[in-house]
């Protein structure tokens, strides 16, 4: 322990990340031994939806590699695309209309190169408000130009939600990397990397639990999985790995304890939040299979981080008093 | 590599990049066979997209078809459709010594696939219009080549009539099982069939978006 501390930040993020594609080495092996053994058909379909939540992994993973090692305008760029695909598919399934097709322009290409402008050049206090309150108004302003009344409003919201989702909340992720912490310099990948495995591990911890608990769902018709004790259990398995890995962010155990929760209880939700709005655009999976529009499942994946990340992001800024 | 080669892939890159451009082949898989590929028409792009959704190895010998008037006007268009698309050209105004169909009879012979919209016009109404005769004459006289319908989706929602720049919406182009003219068919019963199969390969989530207004 000592002497890691004694290590410059670049060469703690490098063992972070070569301690991250170890384990997931190790699993993958674990995954490819399995395959030699397992033969019934119910297994065999399970171990294929664990095999593509591994690969699903392990692109996550290498794009945050990417992302460190590139810098702070390789992790804008990149997040910047992940955000245009995340963006493209919400567009995609939320069935939008003639006269949305110029506010759809400013969004994909006014609004998202410009909100991560905004953040590789760590203008954090104009990049917290551009979209709430610029953007909130350009894009009503240029749907009523386009001259279609019909369903102004619903249509509107859903543009407006998209953005807040895709580009805002998503945007926020690399924002993390770039948030200076005095002491702390360089090392904000840790600080991603910390609300990555606490979301990430509160959602696993979440659906083992409803799996195991069968308790009765609170919103049946939107997640029948989701119930109070699942999701209690849930934020405290976050909340726990958070506290495990406080020495790696610039908290105390109690800060980190905080910060987790609140990471995890805002990525759980966002979750629910999402199955909602499937189910009102009518899919079950973003993935879906059977979807022809050919969606990746890629806005399955990052929903919880788009909603944690804005939290965690704000509530670490304001609450240590940061200024960039 | 060419320019040419280096503008097809600049362009099905783009094309992937806004639409994603799937092919899904639900009834034959993609092989270099000769084909008429015939799908229903909504939009500029559509041509694109089947020719991004095509494996890289059949793009070479699939060939859209290009009115000469517009696509020779200017040197750009020109050079794009001869030398990036290989377009066959087709005179729009019809005169009486030539059959239009001869462009496509010829590289029909020479081996190659087309892609063809039979609607001759794109349509904004979701369901494709009549089918012209065209497809049913070299269906006659080209019994051998495989006659594959393809439906476009999404893609009116991309680049709707009167825009210019595309927004990024997923489509999908799905191709159906090969059919054929049966013997002594009637003219305008294989063409009522064709379309049918196109129409049958619309996913159902956009059915019920149609009817759902």
């Amino acid at each position: 322990m000592s002497t890691l501390k004694t290590w410059s930040a670049d060469q703690q993020v490098a063992l972070l990340f070569v301690i991250l594609f170890g384990v997931l080495l190790l699993a993958s092996a674990a995954v490819a031994l399995l395959t030699l053994r397992e033969r019934s058909g119910a297994q065999l379909d399970q171990h294929d939806r664990l095999r593509r939540e591994l690969g699903a992994v392990w692109a996550g993973a290498v794009v945050f590699w990417a992302a460190w090692v590139s810098g702070p305008v390789g992790a804008t760029v990149l997040f910047g695309v992940v955000s245009f695909l995340a963006l493209r598919e919400y567009v995609t399934l939320v069935k939008t209309r003639r006269g949305d097709h110029r506010s759809l322009l400013l969004a994909f290409f006014g609004v998202l190169p410009l909100q991560y402008v905004l953040v590789a050049n760590r203008n954090f206090d104009l990049f917290s408000v551009f979209i709430p309150v610029y953007v909130f108004l350009a894009i009503p302003v240029v749907s009523a130009l386009a001259g279609d009344p019909q369903r102004f409003l619903e249509r509107n919201a859903k543009i407006q939600w998209g953005i807040m989702v895709c580009i805002y909340g998503l945007g926020h992720a690399p924002a993390l990397v770039l948030l200076d912490f005095p002491g702390h310099g360089g090392r904000g990948a840790f600080l991603l990397f910390f609300l990555v495995v606490v979301t990430v591990g509160a959602q696993l911890a979440q659906t083992a639990a409803s799996r195991r608990l069968r308790r009765r769902p609170v919103a049946r018709h939107i997640d029948r999985s989701f119930s109070l004790r699942a999701w209690g259990i849930g934020i405290a398995a976050g909340a726990a790995l958070g506290l495990a890995l406080f020495w790696i962010t610039p908290f105390k155990p109690g800060q980190a304890l905080a910060m987790a929760t609140i990471a995890a209880a805002a990525g759980t939700l966002g979750e629910l939040v999402m199955s909602a709005l499937k189910r009102d655009a009518g899919v079950r999976y973003w993935g879906n299979t059977s979807s022809v529009t050919g969606a990746v499942g890629l806005l399955d994946r990052v929903a919880p981080l788009c909603f944690a990340a804005p939290v965690f992001f704000h509530s670490v800024r304001w609450y240590f008093q940061l200024k960039p | 590599m060419t320019r040419a080669d280096a503008m097809g892939l600049l362009l099905s890159f783009i094309a992937r990049l806004i639409t994603g451009a799937q092919g899904h082949w639900k009834g034959c898989p993609p092989k270099a066979e000769q084909r008429i590929y015939f799908a229903n028409h909504q939009s500029h792009l559509d041509w694109v997209l089947i020719w991004a959704a095509l494996p890289r190895e059949l793009r070479a010998t699939t060939r859209p078809i290009a009115a000469r008037d517009y696509w020779t006007a200017g040197r750009f268009k020109h050079w794009l459709t001869r030398e990036v698309f290989n377009a066959v050209y087709v005179a729009r105004q019809r005169t009486d010594d030539q059959d239009p169909l001869e462009p496509l009879v010829d590289a029909l012979r020479n081996g190659d696939s087309l892609v063809i919209f039979p609607e001759g016009t794109r349509s904004n109404k979701g369901l494709p219009q009549p089918f012209k005769s065209g497809l049913y004459h070299l269906a006659e006289q080209f019994p051998q080549v495989q006659l594959i319908p393809a439906w476009i989706d999404n893609v009116q929602r991309v680049m709707p009539k009167g825009e210019v720049v595309p927004v990024p919406i997923l489509c999908t182009v799905t191709f159906g099982a090969p059919i054929t003219l049966a013997p002594g068919e009637d003219k305008r019963a294989f063409l009522d069939r064709a379309r049918a199969a196109v129409v049958a390969l619309q996913p159902v989530e956009s059915q019920l978006q149609a009817a759902g207004g």
